[in-house]
């Protein structure tokens, strides 16, 4: 079953191509990776995904559903963990799961059955009642995993779950999106560390000035072009992760 | 196009807020009109015993209720909604979900209209305690505070959708609002000012709304002398004025946020 089908997609800012004519198929249950450095266009994927702007040309289905008509209704079977967090800073942490709950028509007393299964999921059940902003970086991370969990969704949108986080954490993050994998949920990730894609992914498509330049399982591409998936990044893209990585842990600084 | 429980469920979660910070923000904003009704009504009231044969302080006391109104909807919809918009990144959140833009618009359009319906009331009440309300017509003005309300919501959205940077609002506010609150016949009436003011009334909202709070206030016409200052057909000119502006106004919030926020 194919739950995202992307063919000639294209996404023009100005007359700027982010995303330059690109064609993949993520199925039902898998974890699908795009890999690459700032300014690829991985993000721009993630935002046509779940419908927060429209293509400029080209198609893109989800659950079977065009974009550019079903946008609610695909918004509604979707969780995003966006790259910043933007919980709500004058809330507390169960307060932000609850109005959440709200944007879907998710009832009340379901959703506080939800948040507070969700707050237990992540660990954080005893910080129910505590102001976001009195969090570490790791807990908000893992408040945003549960937010986008509060609708059940069939599709996980992760784009840069960890990024800026301590190892840790990191790893608390991962323990939690392997659990829902467990689940049967369909997972895309976008990622600055090899580690993560490789400890998570089935399928990776590797991105470069808004094209998708590979595609396939971690083995596929060391197969096919030799060595680490570090080595085939850096054939492919010229450049080195571990410098892009610098550079994402300088950014969250 | 517009799903109003979706856009209910924005309004709903500004609403969550306020009622956890109302404490700290409401005392600052009653603070305002309190001090401009001691300053003008009793200060100026020693000089200027009545105008259009209305005690001074009752003539100012329902143009404040006007002119808070609609300053609460203003602040709510220029850095209430550029903070939630651009440093907070809630709409980014909240369009992840089946929330759409104009949703989210009409949601924070409708936030707006209940803040200034809420300070409108409240103002209403005090004036009233104090002795400064003479008729129950009054209350008739609630519906109309929400469509003043509503007008200021969406010309706040237009400067929140256009302006370059927070700063900006300094312009919004200095050339703008204080502008329309200071000739919208308040603290004196307009007929006798100098023609090119007295027809740029006509385009203040302020003033349309200060006009009929005034004659709800004194509970209708007024006469001195054998001439009528205070018309009930102008009365029914000025609520006529306000939906026709809300009406112009309405597709605007909408086209200007959407241009600005989906690239």
């Amino acid at each position: 079953m194919e739950i995202v089908v992307a063919k000639g997609l294209v996404k023009e800012y100005n007359s700027f191509r982010a995303v330059n004519s690109i064609d993949f198929i993520i199925h039902r249950g898998e974890c699908f990776s795009f890999l690459g450095p700032n300014g690829a266009g991985k993000t721009s994927v993630m935002r046509l995904i779940h419908c927060y702007m429209p293509p400029t040309e080209g198609l893109l289905h989800v659950f079977g559903l065009d974009v550019r008509r079903y946008a609610s209704e695909i918004k509604a079977r979707i969780g995003v963990m966006p790259q910043e967090n933007n919980l709500d800073p004058d809330l507390s942490v169960i307060e932000n799961l609850l109005v959440y709950a709200r944007y879907f028509g998710i009832k009340k007393k379901e959703a506080l059955k939800r948040a507070k299964d969700l707050l237990e999921f992540v660990g954080l059940s005893d910080r129910a009642e505590t102001n976001v902003e009195k969090l570490s970086g790791g807990m908000k991370r893992r408040l945003v995993l549960a937010r986008a969990l509060i609708n059940r969704p069939e599709l996980i949108i992760l784009d840069e779950p960890t990024t800026g986080l301590d190892p840790l954490s990191r790893r608390q993050v991962w323990e939690m999106i392997k659990r829902e994998q467990q689940r049967g949920k369909t997972l895309i990730l976008t990622t600055h560390y090899m580690e993560e894609a490789q400890h998570l992914s089935d399928r990776v498509a590797i991105m470069d000035s808004g094209r998708i330049v590979a595609i396939g399982t971690p083995q596929e591409l060391m197969d096919k072009y030799g060595g680490s998936l570090e080595d085939v990044y850096l054939k492919l893209t010229g450049k080195r992760l571990i410098e892009t990585t610098g550079e994402a842990i300088k950014e969250a600084e | 196009m517009i799903n109003l429980k979706r856009a209910l469920s924005v309004w709903h979660r500004n609403f969550t807020v306020y009622k956890k910070l109302y404490k700290s923000s409401m005392v600052l904003n009653f603070v305002e009109p309190i001090l401009y009704l001691l300053a003008f009504g009793i200060g100026l009231s020693y000089y200027l015993r009545e105008i259009n044969g209305i005690p001074y302080i009752k003539f100012i006391a329902p143009g404040i209720v006007a002119s808070s109104s609609a300053f609460a909807a203003a602040y709510e919809c220029t850095y209430g909604t550029y903070v939630r918009m651009h440093y907070q990144k809630t709409f980014d959140a909240i369009l992840a979900t089946p929330v759409s833009l104009n949703d989210l618009v009409l949601g924070e359009l409708l936030w707006g209209a209940t803040k200034s319906l809420i300070y409108g009331t409240i103002i209403i009440s005090v004036i009233s305690v104090a002795g400064l309300v003479d008729s129950w017509m009054i209350l008739l003005t609630i519906p109309l505070i929400s469509l003043s309300g509503l007008l200021f919501s969406e010309i706040s959205i237009i400067a929140a959708a256009t302006v370059p940077g927070i700063d900006s609002f300094n312009y919004f506010y200095t050339l703008f609002m204080t502008p329309l609150f200071l000739f919208s016949g308040i603290f004196f009436p307009l007929e006798n000012l100098p023609g090119i003011i007295k027809d740029l009334a006509f385009f203040n909202p302020i003033y349309h709304m200060v006009e009929i709070m005034r004659y709800a206030s004194i509970g209708g016409e007024v006469t001195v002398g054998g001439d009528v200052t205070v018309r009930r057909v102008d009365i029914i000119n000025h609520i006529l004025w306000l939906l026709i502006a809300n009406v112009t106004l309405i597709i605007l919030p909408f086209q200007l946020m959407k241009r600005r926020l989906i690239k």
